[in-house]
């Protein structure tokens, strides 16, 4: 990754659920650290995900789930962007519960923030995806 | 007459529940404490409360809120409360019932009976309320965008089973105001939507005597991270609009007022929140006279449903949340609530498990049988502190109120249309919640478990399992219902909506239980309106 460029982090809701203040927070928690935040916002499906992913050229994507359909929503998601051709990491933010952790990451979820996180938590963790990211297509 | 005196001849003509109003010891105690002149209960501004005799006549209604799966499997569970003593249903529907979207649609995929009932057509309803006589139990159903097209099916239910209209008794949410500005549950734009909210209105007040056909919610505001305040003003201002909306369609101020109810939260500031409540009460009382010119004492008193905050319970060490809800609830009561719900411990991990909920009840129960605040209403009133910041949230909420009407050009209804088209309201609440979560960032704020006392977060509870068989239950039965019903009688109700949706002076409840009957589903009925309303998008957030 060209070290001059801001890492862009695409913040969605996938399916239905309304709950933004999550998403809302997290997006200037990442403005404030100097990522460059597209804010896909509300209802969004995982096909637009994919294409906003291509249009404006996003290193890692944030969804955002509350209501307990993480498993069949965020899973549609890694599947749209791969379908599209990109490998972009996909975060996940909100309520997932622990049993459900492995299954995040087997469908290729690059890592979960649940509630409580810090700010430091939320930098870290999304700086660590990108460069991750990164450094692998750099090698291929 | 002194304000005592009145209260006093209110007071003796209240029904009393028998048990001994004295302390653990056996002081005994009045039923309400200050001077002469001071403000009562049950009266004029109706700060202490909207009652005379408060919770010695009646405790407040333990109303918790569930519901999962497929109709069949909710109405297992509330034959089961009925069973149990129990007489108010509430029900909770999945998320998209409640944006009006069918099982089947594209977007239902992963959330039909997940967090709630799903229900598509008028036969999910039949099922939902099989074998319970709707004419002697009372139903609060949470639901907003679709409300008007599950009332219909709710009051097709009743006529299909031959209960009066007139017995029909419960609550349905139906504020859409609050999903533009918080829980963003919308669909159409906000002026149809307070069009259906309306007719809502003056088909319940024409029909239903016993249904409150609004609760003005604050609730979600709180939780989408506004402060007490905003939750206060925000949620009034939202309330004044809907009297002017339904002033301006003709109805008499005392003719609904009595019936709009209202749904606060309470946060974990324990005094800030018993002064919200009182604000709340002396500020709608206010108002209606004032404004309004209401003059039914019962158009006056503002009566509120509460439910403990679940934005303040944690993951981490999550046994502390129970702690946490006792305080809030506390509040709740002692803020003078007329109903109750308690979250489960468990909600930051997960949907509620049977176990947790149970536990949720008891802590209400502990407070009603055990903790004595329930003898003497407003407990807190005339306490220096108290009474100085029930004065100061008054006083910043008619802040906001001034600043609205001056957006509205003097209409409340246009002022918060206004500030949700500017995407007003969501700033100023996602600005709260960002300054809320620096001060935890900056340990400005102590919350436990998760920025201190951050030992002992070993174990998790067990979690929630919803069956991922619920949905393919659902599409068969929606397949079935749609195989077996009259298809031309279908298209002519759905060409009536829409037609009937062109003309505002037309009352649409009548077209959509005409819809109701014929199995149109709740996605049909909503993408006819939708043709002729268009839909609403959130202007876009920077």
């Amino acid at each position: 990754m060209d070290n001059d460029r801001r890492i862009r982090v695409l913040l969605a809701k996938v399916g239905l659920d309304g709950h933004d203040r999550g998403l809302r927070v997290v997006a200037r928690i990442l403005r404030d650290a100097g990522f460059e935040v597209v804010y896909a916002g509300l209802r969004q499906t995982p096909e637009m995900i994919a294409a906003a992913v291509t249009e404006e050229d996003v290193d890692v994507v944030g969804v955002s789930m509350h209501n307990g359909a993480h498993l069949t929503l965020v899973p549609a998601v890694v599947h749209a962007l791969r379908e599209a051709g990109l490998d972009t990491p996909v975060v996940v933010g909100g309520i997932v519960p622990e049993v459900d952790m492995p299954q995040m990451k087997s469908e290729g979820v690059a890592a979960v923030l649940g509630p409580g996180a810090s700010n430091e938590e939320v930098v870290a963790t999304v700086r660590a995806v990108a460069e991750a990211a990164a450094a692998t297509s750099s090698e291929t | 007459m002194s304000g005592r005196h009145e209260w006093q001849a209110e007071y003796n003509s209240s029904p009393l529940r028998e048990v001994p109003f004295e302390t653990m010891s056996g002081v005994p105690l009045e039923a309400v404490y200050g001077p002469d002149d001071a403000e009562f209960p049950g009266r004029w501004p109706y700060t202490r409360g909207p009652y005379a005799s408060m919770y010695r006549s009646r405790l407040w209604t333990m109303r918790q809120f569930a519901g999962f799966g497929t109709a069949q499997d909710t109405n297992g569970r509330f034959k089961e409360l009925l069973r149990s003593g129990g007489s108010g249903l509430s029900t909770a529907f999945d998320m998209p019932t409640l944006l009006g979207r069918d099982s089947d649609d594209p977007l239902a995929k992963g959330e039909v009976g997940r967090a709630g009932v799903a229900v598509d057509t008028q036969a999910d309803m039949e099922t939902l309320f099989s074998q319970i006589d709707l004419g002697s139990v009372s139903t609060s159903m949470t639901i907003n965008s679709a409300a008007s097209v599950i009332m219909a099916m709710y009051v097709g239910v009743g006529d299909r089973t031959g209960v009066e209209r007139s017995a029909l008794s419960g609550t349905i949410q139906n504020d859409i105001l609050k999903e533009y500005q918080a829980q963003k549950e919308y669909v159409f734009p906000p002026r149809p939507s307070v069009r259906l909210v309306t007719d809502l209105v003056r088909f319940a007040t024409a029909e239903l005597p016993r249904w409150h056909p609004v609760s003005i919610s604050g609730y979600h505001i709180r939780e989408a991270g506004s402060t007490a305040v905003q939750e206060l003003a925000f949620t009034l201002a939202n309330g004044f609009a809907y009297v002017e909306a339904a002033l301006q369609a003709d109805l008499a101020i005392d003719e609904f007022a009595p019936r709009l109810s209202f749904f606060f939260n309470a946060h974990i500031d324990f005094f800030e929140e018993i002064a919200k409540y009182r604000a709340a009460r002396r500020i709608w009382a206010h108002w209606m006279r004032n404004r309004y010119g209401a003059t039914d004492g019962r158009s006056l008193q503002l009566r509120f449903h509460t439910q403990t905050a679940g934005v303040s319970l944690t993951a981490q060490q999550p046994e502390v949340n129970m702690a946490r809800v006792a305080i809030e609830a506390l509040a709740g009561v002692l803020g003078g609530t007329q109903s109750l719900h308690t979250d489960s411990y468990d909600e930051a991990l997960a949907l509620p498990t049977e176990q947790a909920a149970r536990l949720a009840l008891r802590t209400q129960q502990v407070i009603a049988e055990e903790s004595g605040v329930v003898h003497v209403a407003d407990p807190l009133g005339g306490s220096w502190f108290v009474e100085s910041l029930t004065d100061e949230l008054e006083r910043q909420a008619e802040e906001v109120f001034s600043y609205l009407l001056e957006e509205g050009s003097g209409s409340m209804l246009d002022g918060v249309i206004a500030s949700i088209d500017n995407g007003w309201f969501c700033a100023e609440i996602a600005d709260a919640a960002y300054q809320f979560q620096s001060k935890i960032a900056s340990s400005r704020w102590i919350q436990v478990g998760v920025n201190g006392y951050t030992d002992g977060d070993d174990h998790q509870p067990p979690t929630l399992y919803v069956d991922p068989a619920v949905e393919a239950r659902q599409l068969a039965d929606l397949a079935a219902v749609k195989q077996s019903r009259d298809d031309e009688a279908v298209r002519r109700s759905m060409e009536r909506l829409r037609s009937e949706a062109v003309d505002p002076t037309i009352n649409l409840m009548p077209a959509l239980i005409e819809a109701a009957s014929r199995y149109v589903t709740v996605g049909e009925c909503m993408g006819a309106l939708e043709s002729v309303f268009g839909i609403w998008l959130e202007r876009s957030f920077v």
